[in-house]
């Protein structure tokens, strides 16, 4: 295998130049996202437990605007923490990704964002979907997927995304005495997005008897995940002709670890890992290579992204995947030397202007995505005619408005490519009217926008 | 900066610009001056996330319907016909319920079936293909299959408006994609330079090419659009009055005016997406929202384009598919199978809802708990492009929507 430290930075990670002491070889990286969790501890943002102690206070602020009354100091004081916890959430996550030597890590933690998408809508709660990352995906993305996937499902983000904490069972007590039923959402999803894939032959019978199988999982205030026996259909319920019975929790455990041990399971998440990291056409060999070391290990992460990692297409060129707006925001702050505590000071005013609000005209608003599919990984569906016009005007404005001097356009395309920049991007980088254009055209190029 | 000499830069007038299916009809842009497509007007609206076609015109004569739905039932909702009513954020439309502008296909379905995901649902609407054509196979969208099959097209013919991927008009045909406000400012040595940077990557070549033409065009078209005063000069006279702020219409106002400005001149074929039709909770409250964005852009598409042009116009909006004939434990409904497609324009025979009804009796249920297909939702929209273009039926058939069977003509086009 021909190994390029260009590639693994690029392709792997979010581009040149590395960070310190980032690791750049496959073994180093692997052994890297092993160990603990460095960057979290690092730039450290809110689980759910805190974001339920700072909605609990949160009551005198609701009750004023209802009641149309004055909003007491108090109360606004307690408004501005818990949209101060998300304005945290971002640029913590920002920080991470532009400043960890961790690469891998972040890029994979977006992979399973992004897989278990969740979109908050309240202004006040939006800090929530970032809790789903900090206490599930985070934790658990190098240890088992069953782990993983039932960490997610039972989290208050997911449970209250896809409305399982409204589904009750028509035959529980609480359903037979106020006549209500089941919201398939989370059964659904869980099936065709999580795990066995939409191409996987279950069918509406699997549905319904894992939504029933679901009842009395509910997200409540103040305590978060809560199971509700009252609200659990009772008796056994059946899934890809595996029943299963008893009390409480243990029956939901069993099925998510049952559904992350199908090969199904295996094939899904194996070309999910493929096309997200490698090509929008995977070659089959590399999607067999990491289906067979899930299936092996018992679904156990590492042994998948090993597998990614060692395998000799992962290091082919050329790059053929496009930096989605997230990415290519990320990597183009990193090429123009923005640093974590550059992020972390910033103010939300100026963060939105240079961040949030061009990655969202490109395309991606930050956890926004439309369903919970999440975002779309062709190439097509980014370098539209608009969306490219919207990285052009990026590349074209950051500049001169972050670089402070503005660098020689073919050292920067040098530093943020390596031996990846293209012999006609240098011809042209070199020709610019002035300095922050030919930076502009460097981060603007399909050079930089693939990875 | 002109065309020509980003062309120029790009140095693909010389070499290979024949090989490129898109810059092919950018000649064709300049140089023919014929019609394809004739004066008709065809504007596809997918409604992404399945919308409830049995809240949106209630079959409130069936005598199951109140039972399913206790909590949406709207028995104050407008009469259509005596036994069908409409949604009450649907009323600003009446209007054009009573002058035969607006009507309804009810009952009906892609030929998707049992895995109710969005996401393939979503893909084989656009597709316009069947259940034996496995969807990743499929790479182009039936209205672009349909502008394959035409003469003497020009790029301006067919245009997806927005920032969603549009799959319904993907393919080898020209197609113009844009969202209005987009904006591209470079400077002409800058221009030059990404002409170079994108020389060999043909995918970021052609939409860069696209994007700066269109930039221009649009800031042009803003222009004049300016100088006329849009909306007072064309149209009825008067622009409708835009609903509550909570149901935000104001992208719906941009998408549905530029697509309007576009009609006006040489697009014949327009598609874009509304979202927001995903009611699993709370659907009293949630889809009047959706419902009002809908409603709105018909009303401002049709100020928007003025008597004439509207006269000549068919809206179809479609969804994936329809949702539960009853109400879940949560106030709103699970995905289903049959929906609805709302018709609306000048050129439509409304004041009817077409479709054979299948009753809401659990029995006449598709598996016992969505409404039964009795139309596929392809053949009311090939019996539209024929009843408007006069396209050949083998061509509907076997190209445009293959192996579908349009059986006879509802004349559902005047």
């Amino acid at each position: 295998m021909t190994f390029a430290p260009t590639i693994a930075a690029i392709r792997f990670g979010y581009g040149l130049p590395l960070p310190e002491a980032a690791p750049v070889t496959p073994e180093d990286m692997l052994a890297l996202l092993a160990g603990p969790d460095l960057a979290a501890q690092r730039w450290p943002s809110a689980g759910v437990e805190a974001f339920l102690q700072a909605e609990a206070q949160m009551a005198p602020f609701f009750q004023a605007r209802r009641e149309k009354k004055p909003v007491p100091p108090e109360a606004e004081a307690r408004a501005k923490e818990i949209l101060a916890m998300n304005d945290v959430a971002v640029q913590a996550t920002l920080a991470r990704a532009l400043a960890s030597p961790d690469g891998l890590r972040e890029r994979l933690v977006a992979f399973w964002a992004d897989h278990f998408t969740v979109v908050i809508k309240q202004k006040y709660r939006r800090v929530l979907a970032s809790t789903l990352v900090e206490d599930a995906i985070r934790p658990h993305m190098t240890g088992s997927f069953g782990d993983l996937l039932t960490a997610v499902t039972l989290h208050p983000a997911m449970l209250e995304y896809l409305d399982q904490s409204s589904s009750i069972g028509p035959d529980s007590p609480v359903g037979m005495r106020r006549n209500k039923g089941l919201n398939e959402n989370l059964a659904r999803e869980l099936m065709e997005l999580h795990s066995l894939g939409v191409g996987a032959a279950y069918s509406q019978a699997d549905v319904t008897q894992m939504a029933e199988l679901l009842t009395g999982l509910t997200a409540q205030p103040e305590k978060g995940m809560v199971f509700e026996p009252k609200r659990a259909e009772p008796g056994p319920e059946t899934v890809l002709g595996q029943t299963y019975d008893g009390e409480g929790l243990a029956p939901i455990r069993a099925v998510l670890q049952d559904l992350a041990l199908r090969p199904e399971t295996a094939a899904h998440l194996a070309h999910k890992l493929a096309v997200h990291f490698v090509s929008d056409a995977p070659d089959p060999d590399l999607v067999a290579a990491i289906a067979q070391a899930y299936t092996a290990s018992g679904g156990d992460l590492m042994a998948s992204y090993g597998a990614l990692l060692q395998h000799p297409v992962a290091w082919q060129s050329p790059f053929q995947k496009i930096r989605q707006p997230y990415d290519f925001v990320i990597a183009g702050l990193r090429a123009m030397g923005v640093t974590d505590e550059a992020v972390l000071t910033m103010k939300p005013g100026h963060l939105k202007a240079m961040v949030l609000q061009p990655m969202a005209a490109m395309g991606q608003p930050y956890q926004g995505a439309e369903g919970p599919n999440g975002w779309p990984e062709e190439a097509e569906a980014w370098i539209t005619p608009i969306g490219l016009a919207l990285r052009i005007t990026w590349a074209m404005q950051m500049p001169k408005r972050l670089m402070r001097p503005v660098p020689d356009p073919v050292a920067f395309a040098k530093a943020c490519l390596g031996d990846q920049a293209s012999a006609d991007l240098l011809w042209a980088a070199e020709r610019a009217e002035d300095r922050p254009q030919g930076v502009g055209l460097v981060l603007a190029s399909a050079d930089f926008n693939r990875r | 900066m002109q065309r020509r000499d980003f062309l120029r830069g790009l140095g693909i007038l010389g070499c290979s610009a024949a090989a490129h299916p898109w810059l092919n009809t950018v000649t064709m842009a300049g140089s023919d001056g014929g019609r394809p497509l004739g004066d008709h007007r065809f504007v596809v609206m997918i409604l992404r996330g399945a919308m409830d076609g049995l809240d949106v015109v209630q079959p409130q004569g069936a005598p199951e319907y109140a039972g399913y739905r206790p909590t949406l039932i709207q028995p104050d909702a407008p009469d259509l016909d005596g036994f069908f009513r409409l949604h009450a954020a649907m009323a600003p439309l009446l209007p054009l319920w009573a002058s035969g502008e607006l009507g309804f296909v009810h009952a009906t379905s892609t030929p998707y079936r049992d895995k109710r995901s969005h996401f393939d649902g979503q893909d084989m609407l656009e597709a316009g293909t069947g259940m034996d054509v496995p969807l990743d196979q499929v790479r182009d969208g039936w209205l672009n299959r349909l502008l394959q099959t035409q003469k003497g097209l020009t790029s301006q013919t067919a245009y997806s408006v927005g920032v969603d991927a549009m799959p319904i008009l993907a393919g080898s045909a020209p197609v113009k994609e844009w969202a209005p406000e987009t904006t591209l400012a470079l400077t002409p040595q800058s221009q030059l330079l990404l002409d170079r940077v994108y020389h060999d990557d043909l995918l970021f070549q052609s939409a860069a090419l696209e994007a700066m033409e269109l930039a221009a065009a649009g800031n042009l078209g803003a222009a004049m659009a300016a100088g006329m005063g849009a909306g007072k000069a064309i149209g009825t006279g008067m622009v409708p009055q835009e609903p509550k702020r909570e149901a935000r219409v104001r992208d719906v106002v941009g998408l549905v005016d530029y697509a309007a400005a576009q009609m006006l001149q040489d697009a014949r074929i327009v598609a874009f997406s509304l979202t927001g039709w995903d009611t699993h909770k709370g659907q009293a409250s949630g889809l009047p929202l959706a419902l009002t964005r809908l409603q709105y852009s018909i009303l401002r598409l049709k100020s928007g384009l003025g008597p004439e042009v509207w006269g000549k116009t068919t809206v179809l909006a479609m969804t994936e598919f329809g949702r539960t004939a009853k109400e879940n434990g949560t106030k709103g409904t699970d995905h289903g199978t049959a929906g609805l497609m709302l018709m609306a324009g000048g050129a439509i025979a409304g004041g009817k809802v077409y479709g054979q009804w299948p009753g809401l009796a659990e029995a006449d249920l598709y598996q016992r708990r969505d409404l039964m297909p009795t139309s596929d939702v392809r053949a009311w929209a090939a019996h539209a492009l024929r009843g408007m273009y006069g396209i050949d039926r083998a061509v509907l058939e076997g190209v445009v929507f293959p192996g579908l069977q349009m059986g006879d003509d509802p004349g559902i086009i005047r």
